[in-house]
């Protein structure tokens, strides 16, 4: 019953649904006006080419910094739902879990350093190439993942661990918060972009952009890694069936 | 410049804070430094109202103005609505914090960070003067709602009703996502005042009246309007009680702050001709909805559920108000936001004061218990009576108001239906009073599939009710009372509704900084006829409260608690919604 | 055909929401409201295409060339990491109602009911 009702429903929202893309444009032909602008004022006022850095970190720095907390919300949300209760205990490891195999370990092993080197190198080119924070963080975690998929997570179980990954992510939010109380302080308007705009093309450069990069790669590194602890610690508590 | 952003980073940086320090496990320090900058952000808003009280502050965020009429960057825009609107939210916020000082478990400091990083949403939101801006902010406050929804992990019910919850407003957010997409496909812009100067006063076609559609829907399943309701009253039973008021006071009225904003300053332009068709559309809407959580309100045995369709009954009243789309409703709009909003977060916290003596949210197993809490049942009575509509306290103005905006646009014959609904809701309430704490007359049967809601709150019984709920319950009462006798509140919110609804004056003083020269329409006191219908209300309450049942089987068994259920309920109302806005509007 | 990206995300919203509704497996669900979201990405992008336009990065090539719009970037970026933290939430709660009710079939989930 449910089903016919919502096909019915969906196709009557899918109809009107394309009644109205055919008022936009022809795929292919935006229109402007905002990244039109953006492309033409951008490398001379922010002495960057990369224009999406620039939006994010800069011109709608603002919309970044509520999308930073709605990923530290989701996480300290996460934390919450998934807290181990004073009536669970945290159990011994995973009886029913297989040993990975000297391949597994080894290919882990050798790829950890390198994917963490490139995660740091993503995150802190994020103003000259295309990538930055988000990505480069996630490719961060993806290196402690690593170490976990090749035996040695189960160390993230330690309460010591999660406490460094909590202040890590927490720091990162903090940081990208500060950078806007920062540009408030420094130059009297929140957000602004107050640090010496160097030359386009190095690595010092377009002011305070690569920092809110490094602060946005510290807090996406932090949450995806405190985010798979957390449901780590849920399963590890699984009784064996 | 710096007050509108410090609103919404000073609770951030708490919350960022709290939740760095959680494994210090500091208990009264976290809920002191929570109250701190909860009080600190209503402050903040509070000098932003008195700042912006001659012209609205428009603070560009990074320093970025527009350039040519195009916006570079974000800005942020307080006026006394928005601003006023988020200090209220500010002020409920500590009020939660307060009634959570004696919760038992809150995972380090973690509720703490959640619950300020889900006032900085509802601030940002309302101070936003971007659209994408206020979908961010938006996500913000409904993420925070869900972790803060299905806090109490032990049970079950939580569990689900998070989910349900998560679920129906995730696909409401992709609705608005959606609608922000096509309107950027058509205008290129996303501040609502460079929508607006975009779509200007060209007829509408299709694309604009379905993205406005989409808008539109995606903020009313965050307000509950039938029929994208069905998750609130599961969520409202089974969110702690702080939070549960924080969610009836502000939260809900926000989704509909989101229609009003979008509307006033981006669509009044080419939506204005066909003012009436859309206002007749709203008014449908509004009116199934009071209806609707009127009835179910009386038919409900859980107590929090009762008070989550006074919520949904409420809502209704309030899309009324701005369905009639004039300044003078609006601002019976505002009115009411205020007043009602603190008579139900006080009957929030009656409702977990009485959980909290005798153990129980559910009618039958409170019968009659309540019979030596005198002060409780009279917060009860009072807060029913007031929910009611009994003049002259803070719900009946706004309702007033909004009655004689109706009358005056020859919409009087929704006044009685208000009426109904308004009475409804009181009479639900005062019915509660009459079986738990007079323990007299009969108890509405309970629903068969009902069992598991009620059997899950029993907890120890305690003594006596934490001096913290007991001071916020009572003030909160008193307040929403008093609200109704603020002298020169009409005046004022006429004055504030007329510049939220000046679409010209809200273009001018963003895109070239004109200090909008506000209109200044002198506000009315309400009627005679509206003294007539709040008495009238007050005494149907009462009436209904003597009622043992009502008719209401095929209803019930549609709030299944199912959450395909509830999706396919919202695809059928968008696809009614965007196909009637296509049709009437392009 | 001018229309094929929009009618792709227009196809990918409304069988993302018919997945949520018709879901047996609360995984699952939360994996059609990604498909959903995907939609959003693909009407986003597809707004800001331009023919012809290069990457919005002039790390190498001359200030004046056509680019894409860099504006949707920005949004779907942030959508991208509002829908992967509202799934975190969503599978942290099926994890839960996994242990409190024994399954994750959404409509076992009886606790709530009228």
């Amino acid at each position: 019953m449910r089903s016919f009702v919502a096909l019915a429903a969906l196709g009557v929202l899918g109809a009107v649904l394309v009644v109205a893309v055919t008022g936009l444009e022809p795929f292919g032909h935006y229109p402007g006006p905002y990244g039109d602008v953006l492309a033409k004022v951008v490398p001379d006022e922010r002495h960057t080419g990369q224009l999406v850095a620039a939006t994010v970190f800069d011109y709608r720095a603002f919309d970044t910094l509520g999308e930073e907390m709605i990923l530290f919300a989701a996480v300290c949300g996460c934390a919450a739902l998934l807290r181990v209760l004073r009536s669970e205990h945290a159990g011994e490891g995973a009886p029913g879990r297989p040993v990975p195999s000297f391949a597994a370990r080894a290919m882990a092993a050798a790829l950890v350093g390198p994917v963490t080197v490139l995660g740091v190198y993503v995150i802190v080119h994020g103003h000259l190439t295309p990538g930055g924070g988000f990505s480069g963080g996630v490719v961060v975690a993806g290196a402690l993942l690593l170490a976990y998929a090749g035996g040695q997570g189960l160390r993230l179980r330690r309460v010591g661990s999660i406490t460094l990954l909590e202040g890590t992510e927490a720091l990162g939010a903090a940081g990208f918060l500060a950078l806007a109380l920062a540009g408030l302080i420094a130059a009297g308007t929140l957000l602004k972009n107050f640090l010496a705009l160097g030359t386009s093309g190095m690595l010092l450069s377009a002011g305070t952009i690569p920092v809110g990069n490094v602060a946005v790669g510290l807090e996406v590194a932090g949450a995806v890694a405190l985010v798979f602890a957390e449901f780590l610690e849920q399963a590890l508590l699984e009784d064996p069936e | 410049m710096a007050l509108a952003g410090l609103a919404v980073v000073v609770p951030l940086v708490t919350a960022a804070l709290l939740a760095g320090t959680t494994s210090l496990h500091a208990r009264r320090v976290a809920d002191v430094v929570a109250l701190t900058a909860a009080a600190a952000t209503a402050g903040l808003c509070l000098a932003l109202v008195i700042r912006s009280s001659d012209h609205a502050i428009v603070a560009w965020l990074g320093g970025w103005r527009p350039r040519g009429g195009v916006a570079l960057g974000i800005d942020l825009y307080a006026e006394p609505l928005s601003a006023g609107l988020a200090g209220f939210a500010a002020l409920l916020t500590v009020a939660g914090l307060l009634v959570a000082w004696h919760q038992v478990d809150t995972a380090g400091h973690l509720f703490h960070a959640l619950v300020l990083t889900f006032l900085a949403g509802m601030v940002g939101f309302c101070l936003s003067g971007d659209l994408f801006t206020a979908f961010v902010f938006f996500e913000l406050m409904s993420v925070s709602a869900y972790a803060l929804a299905g806090f109490r992990v032990e049970e079950r019910a939580p569990v689900e009703g998070s989910l349900s919850f998560a679920v129906t407003n995730s696909i409401g957010s992709l609705m608005l996502l959606v609608g922000i997409a096509l309107i950027y496909g058509r205008t290129g812009a996303l501040n609502l005042a460079q929508i607006g100067a975009a779509l200007g006063s060209h007829s509408p076609d299709a694309l604009v009246a379905v993205a406005f559609a989409l808008v539109t829907c995606g903020f009313f399943v965050k307000a509950a309007i039938v029929p994208f309701h069905f998750w609130m009253a599961d969520a409202y039973a089974v969110a702690p009680t702080s939070i549960c008021l924080l969610f009836a006071g502000a939260m809900s009225e926000l989704g509909l702050y989101g229609v009003a904003r979008v509307y006033w300053t981006a669509f009044a332009g080419p939506l204005g001709p066909h003012a009436e068709a859309l206002r007749d559309v709203l008014l449908v809407l509004g009116l199934a909805t009071a209806l609707l959580g009127g009835v179910m309100c009386v038919a409900q045995r859980h107590l929090k559920r009762l008070a989550a369709f006074a919520t949904v009954a409420h809502m209704g009243i309030l899309l009324c108000g701005i369905a009639l789309l004039s300044h003078a409703a609006l601002a019976g709009v505002a009115v009411f936001v205020v007043g009602d909003g603190l008579v139900k977060a006080s009957l929030f916290v009656s409702v977990g004061a009485l959980e909290h003596r005798r153990g129980s949210v559910d009618e039958a197993a409170l019968y009659g218990r309540g019979r030596e809490l005198k002060a409780l049942g009279t917060v009860f009575a009072i807060a029913g009576l007031a929910l009611a509509a009994l003049p002259p306290f803070g719900p009946f103005l706004g309702r007033a108001m909004i009655e004689d905006a109706a009358t005056k646009q020859g919409l009087g014959w929704i006044a009685p239906i208000l009426v109904v609904a308004s009475a409804l809701v009181g009479g639900g309430v005062l019915r509660v009073v009459r079986t738990v704490f007079l323990g007299r007359g009969a108890v509405p049967p309970r629903h068969p599939a009902c069992r598991e809601a009620v059997a899950e709150e029993t907890d120890l019984e305690r003594g006596r009710t934490p001096w913290p709920t007991v001071v916020t319950g009572t003030t909160l009462l008193v307040l929403g009372l008093a609200w109704g006798l603020v002298p020169g509140l009409v005046d004022a919110a006429t004055h504030a509704a007329a510049r939220f609804t000046d679409h010209a004056g809200y273009a001018a003083s963003v895109l070239q900084g004109a200090a909008a020269s506000a209109p200044a329409p002198a506000g009315e006191a309400p009627t005679a006829a509206a003294w007539l219908y709040g008495l009238a209300s007050g005494v149907l309450a009462i009436a209904f409260a003597l009622l043992r049942t009502m008719p209401e089987g095929p209803l019930r068994a549609l709030h299944s608690g199912r959450i395909g259920d509830y999706v396919a309920w919202t695809a059928v109302g968008a696809a009614a919604i965007a196909s009637v806005f296509a049709l009437t509007l392009a | 055909m001018s229309l094929l990206a929009y009618l792709v995300a227009v196809w990918l919203f409304v069988v993302g929401i018919y997945g949520v509704v018709t879901s047996r497996h609360l995984v699952h669900l939360v994996m059609c409201l990604s498909v959903a979201q995907a939609s959003t990405y693909v009407l986003l992008l597809g707004i800001g295409y331009r023919k012809g336009g290069q990457a919005p990065i002039f790390g190498d090539i001359p200030t004046s060339t056509p680019v894409v719009d860099p504006v949707v970037q920005a949004l779907a970026l942030t959508d991208v990491v509002v829908g992967a933290t509202v799934s975190a939430l969503l599978l942290a709660l099926a994890v839960q109602a996994h242990k409190r009710f024994g399954s994750v079939d959404p409509d076992e989930l009886n606790a709530l009911r009228g």
